[in-house]
């Protein structure tokens, strides 16, 4: 079988030129470091870096019946928002699986801005369309929009009326329309912002301009993957799948079990009422050993108890981190786990999330 | 790239400096620009015998795990121990403090399969 020919998003060539690293990524060549994962991770936790988040997938849900056909078919309750007002919710299977974790933004009475994950940008779209229902319009302007998250404390040094939290606004920036809104990835103060494909380079180079007394750096996917994972942001494709649903995954909050009728709705009520056979729990090794990596087994007094699925030496503890699915009985904060690498059991513990707080 | 003459290497990018009936093994300056932010390093044992292109020691970075291998047969006889206390020598030395580990090898003409610099260089495209 042959590779499918990976996809450019409009900041490629800047990339290059600016020496990364670039590797396949959900079907896009992506920048996964410029210098140094760990340089990069620790511009955004001191200063501010800037993604290129391109590669995500942007619809728009548009048309009269657009509010209330989506709350039928997203976890959280879109009902909640205002005009400018972005949440955190899931695209679920009829059997709660998780097809996608996404933001959706409210840009209008009815309508709707979902960004998405890049890999699953042409399965949501399948998804939404084949249940679509009354007035909807779904539109894919993945290709004709470029994005990228602006993230670190000293973000709001460099644009002045930053959105509040969770919020998203247009304004035009040099004779570029954007759409900025206050959200990330990081667990840093940030910005993701949205632009035309075509302006792209221009913003991209504006921003790093700007940022240069602020000590700006261009990071990949790399240092965005451990600054998640320090937050305990989960990945799809990771810690998400169609085999888990977000109560297994320790993300109910985003699920508002009393709206009447969503997608999935009937089976996460019966996880909530029973309890989730297996959680997704934080840990950390205990001594300075071989950090964990997706895919080592957990134990418990000797015991299987479940799965790394995401690890990774953290850079601002430089300390082996991670995220596993363990049976639910063994989720107690403070719990001594072992994790097998190489063939050899390491002590770790179940911890609080985040796994990273600022001092 | 840095790729000095005086050495001998691997496929799998490991560099090899003969003292003897010796040899010091590091990981090549391409592979650690590859790998980037070496975080942690795991030392073959003392004493271990190792047949060629056994895997014997780990070299982890921030995103992944990958194997270095013995380039020939022979006995791990000393293992550079400054590397756990600070494995970023393998970014800032690869072919001086960031060394790997010294084997006494069983037979020097093995050393024949291995590439000089010249070839380590078309292989990796330089």
């Amino acid at each position: 079988m042959t590779e499918p020919a990976q996809k450019k998003t409009p900041l490629y060539d800047e990339h290059v030129k600016h020496g990364a690293k670039m590797v396949p990524f959900a079907g896009w060549l992506m920048p996964v470091q410029y210098a140094s994962i760990v340089e990069e991770h620790q511009t955004v936790r001191k200063n501010v870096g800037i993604f290129d988040i391109s590669h995500m997938g942007q619809l728009i849900v548009d048309g009269n019946d657009a509010r209330g056909w989506l709350n039928t078919m997203l976890t959280n309750n879109i009902d909640k928002l205002d005009v400018g007002q972005g949440q955190y919710t899931f695209l679920l299977t009829e059997r709660g699986g998780i097809i996608d974790d996404l933001i959706a933004y409210r840009i209008g009475d009815e309508k709707f801005l979902l960004v998405v994950n890049a890999s699953c940008t042409d399965q949501d779209l399948d998804w939404l369309s084949k249940h679509r229902r009354g007035d909807v319009k779904i539109d894919n302007r993945s290709t004709n929009f470029g994005g990228v998250a602006i993230q670190g404390p000293k973000v709001a040094e460099l644009f002045v009326n930053l959105p509040a939290r969770n919020h998203i606004v247009d304004l035009d920036l040099d004779g570029m329309p954007i759409s900025m809104a206050r959200t990330g990835y990081t667990g840093e103060d940030g910005v993701e912002v949205f632009f035309r494909a075509s302006d792209a380079v221009k913003f991209w180079n504006m921003v790093l301009e700007k940022g240069k007394d602020l000590g700006i750096k261009a990071c990949g996917l790399g240092a965005r993957d451990t600054l998640r994972l320090e937050m305990c942001y989960p990945l799809n494709g990771s810690d998400l799948s169609p085999e888990r649903n977000p109560i297994e995954a320790g993300l109910g909050i985003f699920v508002d079990l009393t709206k009447p009728n969503f997608t999935g709705r009937d089976v996460l009520l019966k996880t909530k009422e029973n309890g989730p056979r297996e959680k997704l729990v934080p840990f950390k090794m205990n001594d300075k050993v071989p950090p964990p990596r997706p895919h080592y087994s957990v134990f418990e007094n000797g015991e299987r108890i479940g799965e790394v699925t995401s690890g990774t030496l953290s850079p601002s503890l430089n300390w082996g981190v991670g995220m596993a699915y363990v049976n639910a009985q063994n989720t107690k904060i403070g719990s001594k786990i072992e994790i097998e690498i190489r063939g050899q059991k390491f002590p770790a513990t179940i911890e609080k999330k985040p796994l990273y707080k600022k001092s | 790239m840095n790729i000095p003459d005086d050495l001998l290497y691997t496929e799998s990018h490991e560099w090899i400096k003969r003292e003897g009936d010796k040899i010091r093994v590091g990981i090549t300056d391409h592979a650690q620009s590859e790998l980037t932010d070496v975080v942690y390093v795991e030392l073959p044992k003392m004493d271990r015998q190792a047949n060629a292109k056994e895997a014997i020691a780990v070299v982890e970075s921030v995103k992944a795990a990958s194997d270095i291998y013995a380039p020939v047969k022979g006995t791990v006889i000393e293992v550079n121990k400054a590397l756990e206390a600070d494995p970023g020598l393998i970014n800032r030395e690869p072919f001086g403090q960031g060394w790997l580990f010294v084997l006494k090898i069983d037979n020097a003409d093995d050393l024949k399969n291995l590439k000089d610099a010249a070839a380590y260089k078309k292989q990796i495209g330089g």
